[in-house]
């Protein structure tokens, strides 16, 4: 009888890629029910059209380089990508804003630089800015929540604007539509209304962020220390880029409250709790090493800051991850750990 | 008990399996037809037979003398005839065979004379001590099976600590802890013996804290022995907490030098098996000629034998109940860091403590690593258990790209091979087969020819002659200086120059006499490195990466 004789070790644990990749979908869903509970059926109309777009372009490009079929689209990656690029997605945007921001997410961002392990650049920001570019009025018009809003948008009338681009009689796109609390603070700002003033006159603000927002933000929050629990992510990204965004932000907030936003306002607007959880912390464009990771999240949370602040976009995490991205092996090679039997140094 | 622990960093928790063969008392193997005695179970140079074919052998007796310096005898295990000197399978990750002596059992099980003897431990002097333990065969029981008298060795005195290491942290592995369980007391009294041997009274003994039978046992052997100097020690159940240089973190905080060697900063460590068989020796006169092995897995019923060295893998696994017509793969040693062998016909040595039995009914250590793997994702799941601090995804990427220079710029060499990366790596990539392909490669690179046995015992016999060589230099000047201060009179003066010219003029025609190079081998010499280099081919055949999984297609599997 012939024995097998493959190498050590002859055992391995039960992590697998595909296993990660559904417990970072699940850690999503109470953050998918909060959107969607505020903000109506739009963040799940995207995601399907973008899953089912993201699927389809890895197929074709799977087939067109040859690649086993079955075995890379069942490891869950690009599912993540589309859910991800979702969120990032105004609820009512025409569906083919959607579609081609998913298509050059998996096809040029992720498999014209190899794949999967192998792009440099977060294939879900990256369709996310390229859109933003691209697009910046589509991208803009987002939804106040629900309470605030006289229409309620049912299920048809979301797939209506969506696939049709029609809106119940007697509105537009326009008058639906609201600015987001980066956005109207940045706006004010230019015009020289204060950051306390901006916040009365609108209905929009909440205790910290922007109401329907901070508790997105607290369910993704929550979703990510479960993902560190379970040791998908560490902890290293998110607390560095949610600690350097609240601390360059508290540092302004001191000196200057009228012009800069509290901290907790920054820490719970726009992208960065998702981001901090979510999108700094994809493996393969991230910074790999303890150290590294700590420098890497700090420069998304300051560079974050500095273009909602300063730079033409009203928030900046998708920019900021993308940059970081590009500084990450050179990040790597200078903050390789110590190894055993090496001299300290 | 008291001792600050220092945890390294990284490792990880496995399931222990230790259950199913610690719950029946050890047995006894029956006798085998034939027992298969390799020359070469140790590290250094192979033993030399001093036997010929057909010439009857008695138990203990010695049938092949150490080669030099760094090298065991062997000792037949049971009386019986020498059938042949030859090749035979053995067990070894290349799968080639190698010389072994075969001698068919009678049955009577008689003696050599003297064997057994009880012997007045006391009265015998550090030499003695040492000579004695060299001559019983003894090497590490532990898997690495290092000369054990040239880790008792201490003239230069810079030994200070002995670290019995009691911890086996592999999954499955318990023939230590069965020893501990039975021989407590004949551990410790081993012990006493290399407390003298080495001229040292420190010695700190480690359990893992999964083991408080064993523990309490030790514990009062201890005290009935009256040696306040053992300090008994409960480490952390975490793989690989038995590792040599882990271990020694733990108990002390201190870390072994890269390249280096424990003995550099003071420490040496050997296994409780090395204790046991160093007690029965010195006490009983009885060399190394049997062990405990834990045969586990696959068999109807798992235990600890005492099993004698020789003993073909296919008898053990046929005592325990498992059917050699249905087995798949037979693992020498633990899942993590155990190989699989070749042929089950392969005889145990001196080093096994493990033989994990997988049948195709039931693949015993699961799960194992898909056919499948995907490409590395950079999680740094790998760096996080990697207890070394390497950073494997970065190994591996250069290992992958045969970049040998930047592989080396990360460490390859500190790499242990504990395989915790790859039993967390979420893409299934076989890491450590990477990096034992890029070793052996550079290894290979850097000494084309040279006479040896496999690439690794060469590194790591190289690094202890280096220390060694260091040692008594140092010993030689301070003997030097001393005997330079102590000649106060023109006659010890010129006895001390007199005496270093002889010692120069030895040293020349010693020189003279051996040439260690490779212009004037002996026909034995020049088969040993046809036969390494057969071995180093085979081996780099078989690790090449086009027989392992490349992953950027995810395609390909072994
Ligand atoms: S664990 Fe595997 S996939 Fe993750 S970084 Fe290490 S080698 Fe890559
Ligand atoms: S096998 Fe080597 S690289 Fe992997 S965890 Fe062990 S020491 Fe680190």
């Amino acid at each position: 009888m012939k024995l097998n004789t493959p190498a050590s070790p002859h055992v391995h644990g039960d992590t697998t890629v595909r296993k990660m990749m559904l417990r970072v979908l699940l850690a999503l869903i109470p953050a998918i029910i909060a959107y969607s509970w505020f903000f109506g059926w739009g963040l799940l109309i995207n995601a399907t059209i973008a899953v089912v777009t993201a699927l389809g372009c890895e197929y074709l490009m799977l087939k067109l380089r040859e690649r086993p079929v079955n075995f890379f689209l069942t490891d869950g990656s690009v599912v993540v990508t589309a859910v991800l690029l979702a969120f990032c997605i105004p609820p009512l945007a025409p569906w083919w804003l959607t579609v081609l921001g998913a298509a050059f997410a998996v096809i040029v961002a992720k498999h014209l630089y190899g794949g999967l392990g192998y792009n440099p650049f977060n294939p879900a920001m990256a369709g996310y800015v390229v859109l933003l570019i691209s697009f910046p009025r589509d991208m803009s018009i987002w939804l106040p929540p629900f309470i605030l809003s006289e229409l309620d948008f049912s299920l048809p009338a979301t797939l209506n604007a969506v696939f049709l681009g029609v809106f119940p009689t007697g509105y537009t796109l326009d008058a639906l539509s609201a600015a987001t609390p980066l956005d109207l603070i940045k706006t004010q700002l230019s015009i020289d209304v204060t950051i306390a003033e901006t916040k009365s006159a609108h209905a929009i603000f909440g205790d910290f962020g922007g109401i329907g927002w901070e508790w997105i933000g607290n369910w993704i929050f929550l979703g990510g220390v479960w993902l560190i629990y379970k040791k998908v992510i560490s902890w290293h990204i998110p607390a560095a880029v949610l600690g350097s965004l609240f601390t360059v932000a508290l540092i302004f907030y001191l000196k200057d409250a009228d012009h800069y936003a509290s901290p907790m306002f920054h820490v719970f607007s726009g992208a960065a709790m998702l981001g901090a959880f979510f999108i700094a912390t994809d493996p393969v464009s991230a910074a790999t090493t303890p150290m590294g990771r700590i420098v890497y999240g700090i420069g998304i949370g300051i560079l974050t800051y500095v273009i909602r602040v300063w730079g033409g976009y009203p928030d900046g995490i998708g920019f900021a991850v993308l940059l970081m991205n590009l500084a990450a092996p050179t990040i790597d090679y200078y903050t390789q750990p110590r190894v055993y039997g090496h001299k300290r140094s | 008990m008291m001792r600050r622990l220092y945890n390294f960093a990284g490792g990880v928790r496995l399931k222990e399996h230790k259950r199913e063969s610690t719950s029946s008392p050890v047995g006894r193997t029956q006798l085998p037809q034939k027992i298969i005695l390799p020359l070469h179970q140790h590290i250094g140079v192979p033993a030399k037979p001093i036997v010929n074919a057909g010439e009857r052998v008695l138990k203990g007796q010695v049938v092949a003398e150490a080669g030099n310096n760094i090298s065991a005898p062997i000792h037949a295990s049971t009386s019986g005839t020498v059938l042949a000197i030859e090749d035979h399978p053995i067990a070894h990750p290349s799968g080639l065979p190698a010389r072994c002596i075969i001698i068919k059992t009678d049955g009577k099980d008689e003696a050599a004379g003297g064997y057994g003897a009880p012997c007045d431990t006391s009265a015998l002097t550090q030499e003695q001590l040492n000579a004695a333990i060299k001559q019983a065969g003894i090497v590490g029981l532990g898997g690495a099976g290092f000369p054990t008298y040239l880790k008792l060795a201490n003239e230069a005195k810079k030994i200070t600590t002995l670290i019995l290491n009691g911890v086996e942290c592999e999954p499955y592995i318990t023939c230590d802890q069965m020893l501990m369980r039975g021989h407590s007391a004949d551990i410790v009294r081993g012990l006493v013996i290399m407390q003298r041997a080495l001229g040292i009274k420190r010695a700190i003994i480690a359990i893992e804290n999964n083991k408080p039978k064993e523990l309490e046992l030790m514990q009062e052997a201890i005290y009935e022995a009256g040696t306040p100097d053992m300090e008994l020690v409960q480490v952390p159940t975490v793989y690989p907490a038995g590792g040599e240089k882990q271990l020694i973190q733990t108990l002390t905080g201190k870390e072994v030098p890269s390249q280096g060697l424990p003995m550099d900063i003071g420490i040496v460590c050997h296994n409780v098996g090395t204790t046991y068989a160093i007690y029965r020796a010195i006490a009983f006169n009885e060399p190394l000629i049997s062990r405990y092995i834990t045969i586990a897995g696959s068999v109807a019923k798992a235990q600890v034998l005492d099993v004698l060295i020789g003993t073909p893998v296919s008898h053990l696994i046929e005592q325990c109940g498992g059917n050699r017509k249905t087995l798949s793969r037979v693992i020498m040693g633990g899942p993590m860091m155990g190989f699989a062998l070749h042929d089950d016909e392969a005889p145990v040595v001196k080093t096994t403590n493990c033989i994990l039995v997988n049948s195709v009914i039931s693949d015993v250590p699961l799960p194992s690593r898909s056919n499948f793997s995907l490409p590395c994702i950079r999680c740094g799941a790998c760096a996080d258990a990697c207890p070394v601090g390497l950073l494997p995804q970065q190994l591996y990427w250069y290992a992958r790209a045969r970049d040998f220079d930047k592989v080396q710029d990360y460490n390859l060499f500190d790499c242990i091979e504990c395989g915790c990366c790859d039993y967390v790596c979420p893409s299934q990539i076989p890491l450590v087969q990477y990096y034992r392909y890029a070793k052996t490669a550079i290894w290979q690179q850097e000494n084309e020819k040279t006479l040896s046995d496999i690439s690794r015992q060469r590194h790591e016999f190289h690094k202890f002659r280096q220390e060694r060589e260091k040692q008594e230099r140092e010993l030689r000047h301070k003997q030097k200086r001393q005997a330079v201060d102590g000649a106060s009179t023109q006659d010890n003066k010129k006895a001390a120059i007199q005496a270093a010219m002889e010692r120069v003029r030895r040293k020349r025609e010693h020189s003279d006499v051996t040439p260690k190079n490779i212009d004037n081998l002996t026909e034995q010499q020049q088969k040993l490195i046809e036969e390494a280099d057969a071995r180093r081919k085979k081996k780099l055949e078989e690790l090449k990466p086009e027989k392992i999984t490349i992953n950027t297609s995810g395609r390909e599997s072994e």
